[in-house]
């Protein structure tokens, strides 16, 4: 069962009754709880009279929505064009050899950091481009990987 | 004598190369100090690459924009400058005094931009003292159909890359009945490589308020909204300051400016998905549903949000709008070609010395773009190919250079206007890499309603893959074009209908690269990582050790000072040995 729920119901009464709520609402769910698990998929179409279905649909269509905990620190990797022809595999193996990941892993054993592919951040002309939480990191080598890393707990 | 004014670029890009730490410098330098320097914020002046970027003004020395600041030396640079002596050393732009970029920017044409660099964003004043607001408030004075007029006699077409003309798109909502009707901001900009409407939105939020709402007027919506991606967490921040300024002023909300016209803004949010930018999509993303195409007709302009009439225009679009209307439709044909007037704004980025942000009248070469207002090429390489319109568009190799940018004869090279994204490419690019790089992309951002979309990029995917492993075939070739022909017949949306164009372009103007990787297994450009071995030149090798230590998986042998071995099989083909020589004995080939 979902507990702490009083800080969600408030946010379910904020968009209650007004039209396109689905989006948001998950947006700040998520804020919330960190991720979207079935609970709290269940949760909010019992509220909400959204069919579970349908939230599920919409919670698995976005990328931004994530359906397993993730890491303290989220880490981005620029996917864009610019920095594909700058290299970035280059970082993303740098991180992976750092972060001690396996294959099909994409969160540290102890959940300090989650790494992520992401679309373009649009930050071309720093290529190639990592963001840690809300911070981006710019021409990047490899090298610089460790001491980064170093300044998140 | 004028008071000193020191702006420092605070744009995504900036922050990210460390304004924010020079801005906090400066701050923290002029409370102690007594000296009448009025220190600001601005957004992306346009030359990202470089940032951090500074402007003082108001000294005799004039206007001077210094590049590559570091916080350690802000304040003697500022110091020069107070004392009349020109700080050479990162003079970017000067007004009264020769400066390495004068030329740069010099060539370019600047509507959109006009603010961006120049004003505080999230100042509605500053915004207000450059005259705007001015055009809405002479959009108002005018009857709704004329302003209309005005921009149909413009010949102003859609920013967002298919170039469809924006007066027409408007009289289609306008002849629709009302009350309700909505007017949207497309900000969905997902195509990799493009950062244009981010710096817009982020340096000049008020211009895209501004031209919605004339729109608005126009077409007589009541109720807009701006999409804007999640990944732009500053925009949406300086759109919300600027939409609560805005309608603190009256700007927005009810009985605007006395009159009686009343419009309400809200940003929504994008949860990351590419088929969202396309505007049916679009429009069941705001509704709260999965963003899936559907065919039109019937077309938003009938039938848009929530059954209801709606107007969809990207950033640019409605950045244009504000000038067209103060300026007149004449003043924005005389910019420009006869089919594609005024100007168009590019994001140029990849092996381009000058990336950034540019804004040129149309009809100038492709060349002219590269090598005048870019620069050139980075680190004195040869040009190979530039991309443009993203994953739905196509790379334009050497010889067409002389291309001119306009709607048309960049369609008639195989690529598209796009948004704006531009990614120069130079001769260590694949472009068989290249191919799949966009298939990749738009093959994991397929919504999955079409079949020929949702499996035939797979399937050109599983092609490309193979080439690119030396295991293609002769025949692919053809398989790849013929599968290409079918996704574009079979798709319902733009994103399928254009997803093979990268490959088509690179297969018409790079066809011997397919075929070295086909018939010859070699990749010439050392990118596909199967088609390359690495070994260790043994006259070369020192026996340093380096190699080995950066080695991740240790399969490089031998004993201090003497010639080192690399294990083919246990190598995964990293580069780092190769990077880390210092002594050119690891050979790539």
């Amino acid at each position: 069962m979902l507990e702490n729920t009083d800080k969600l119901d408030a946010l379910i009464q904020k968009y209650q009754g007004k039209q396109g709520i689905l989006i948001p609402l998950l947006q700040e769910a998520q804020e919330l709880y960190g991720h979207i698990n079935k609970e709290l998929m269940l949760y909010l179409s019992a509220k909400t009279e959204i069919p579970a279905a349908e939230i599920f649909g919409v919670a698995t269509f976005y990328s931004m929505f994530k359906l397993k905990a993730q890491g303290r620190h989220v880490i981005k990797i620029c996917k864009g064009t610019a920095c594909h022809v700058s290299d970035v595999d280059s970082i993303k193996f740098a991180l992976i050899e750092q972060l001690k990941l396996l294959p099909g892993e994409d969160t540290t054993s102890d959940m300090r950091f989650t790494l992520v592919e992401v679309a373009c951040l649009g930050c071309c002309s720093l290529a190639p481009v990592i963001m840690i939480d809300d911070r981006t990191y710019g021409k990047l080598a490899p090298e610089d990987i460790v001491g980064i890393l170093a300044k998140y707990t | 004598m004028r008071a000193i004014t020191v702006k420092v670029g605070l744009a995504s890009c900036g922050i990210a190369a460390g304004a924010d730490a020079v801005y906090r410098r400066l701050e923290s330098y002029l409370v102690e100090s007594s000296k009448m320097v009025q220190l600001k914020r601005t957004g992306c002046i346009g030359m990202c690459f470089e940032e951090p970027i500074v402007e003082f003004d108001g000294g005799d020395l004039g206007r001077v924009t210094l590049g590559k600041v570091d916080p350690k030396d802000v304040i003697m640079l500022m110091e020069e400058y107070l004392s009349n002596r020109m700080p050479e050393s990162h003079l970017i732009l000067a007004d009264q005094h020769d400066a390495k970029h004068n030329p740069l920017m010099n060539s370019q044409m600047r509507i959109v931009l006009k603010n961006c660099g120049v004003i505080d964003p999230q100042s509605i004043d500053e915004y207000e003292e450059t005259g705007g607001y001015q055009a809405l408030k002479q959009a108002l004075s005018m009857r709704p159909y004329a302003v209309i007029d005005r921009v149909k006699a413009s010949g102003l077409r859609g920013r967002g890359g298919a170039g469809f003309p924006t007066g027409l798109k408007w009289d289609f909502v306008f002849e629709q009945p009302g009350p309700k009707k909505y007017v949207v901001c497309n900000a969905d900009e997902g195509d990799p490589g493009a950062f244009m409407d981010r710096s817009v939105l982020e340096g000049d939020p008020h211009r895209i308020i501004e031209g919605m709402l004339i729109g608005a007027y126009a077409m007589g919506a009541d109720e807009g909204y701006i999409y804007c991606r999640a990944e732009y967490p500053l925009a949406i921040k300086h759109l919300k300051v600027a939409i609560q300024a805005a309608i603190e002023k009256n700007y927005l909300g009810s009985n605007i400016m006395g009159t009686d016209f009343s419009f309400t803004l809200h940003i929504k949010e994008g949860a990351g998905a590419f088929v969202c930018g396309e505007e049916t999509a679009l429009m069941h993303s705001i509704e709260g549903q999965r963003g899936m195409p559907t065919l039109r007709p019937p077309y938003p302009a009938e039938s848009g949000l929530w059954g209801k009439p709606t107007n969809i225009n990207n950033v640019e679009t409605w950045g244009n709008i504000p000038w067209i209307i103060t300026n007149g439709p004449q003043a924005f044909r005389a910019i420009g070609t006869q089919q594609s007037p005024g100007t168009k704004v590019f994001a140029l980025a990849g092996k381009v010395a000058g990336s950034g942000l540019i804004e040129v009248p149309m009809g100038i070469s492709i060349r002219d773009i590269i090598y005048k207002v870019g620069g050139g090429i980075k680190n004195g390489k040869k040009f190979k190919a530039i991309q443009l319109g993203g994953p739905s568009g196509g790379c334009i190799p050497e010889e067409l250079l002389d291309t001119k940018v306009d709607y048309d004869s960049i369609n008639a090279t195989g690529a598209i206007m796009g948004s704006g994204g531009m990614v120069v490419m130079d001769e260590d690019t694949c472009m068989v890499d290249v191919a799949k790089y966009f298939l990749h992309f738009t093959q994991n951002e397929s919504c999955g309603k079409c079949t020929f979309c949702r499996i035939g990029t797979r399937r050109m995917l599983e092609i490309l893959d193979r080439i690119s492993q030396g295991k293609g075939e002769p025949e692919d070739i053809e398989r790849l074009q013929e599968l290409a022909k079918n996704i574009n017949q079979g798709s319902l949306c733009g994103l399928g209908q254009s997803a093979p164009n990268p490959v088509l372009t690179t297969l018409r103007y790079f066809r011997e690269e397919y075929e070295a990787h086909i018939v010859e297994k070699k990749c010439p450009t050392q990118v596909c990582v199967d088609l390359i071995t690495y070994t260790i030149n043994k006259d070369k090798c020192v026996g340093c050790h380096v190699c080995a230590l950066r080695c991740p998986v240790k399969c490089i042998s031998g004993k201090r000072k003497q010639p080192h071995v690399i294990d083919p099989a246990l190598c995964i083909k990293c580069d780092s040995c190769y990077k880390s020589c210092r002594f050119d004995a690891v050979v790539k080939a």
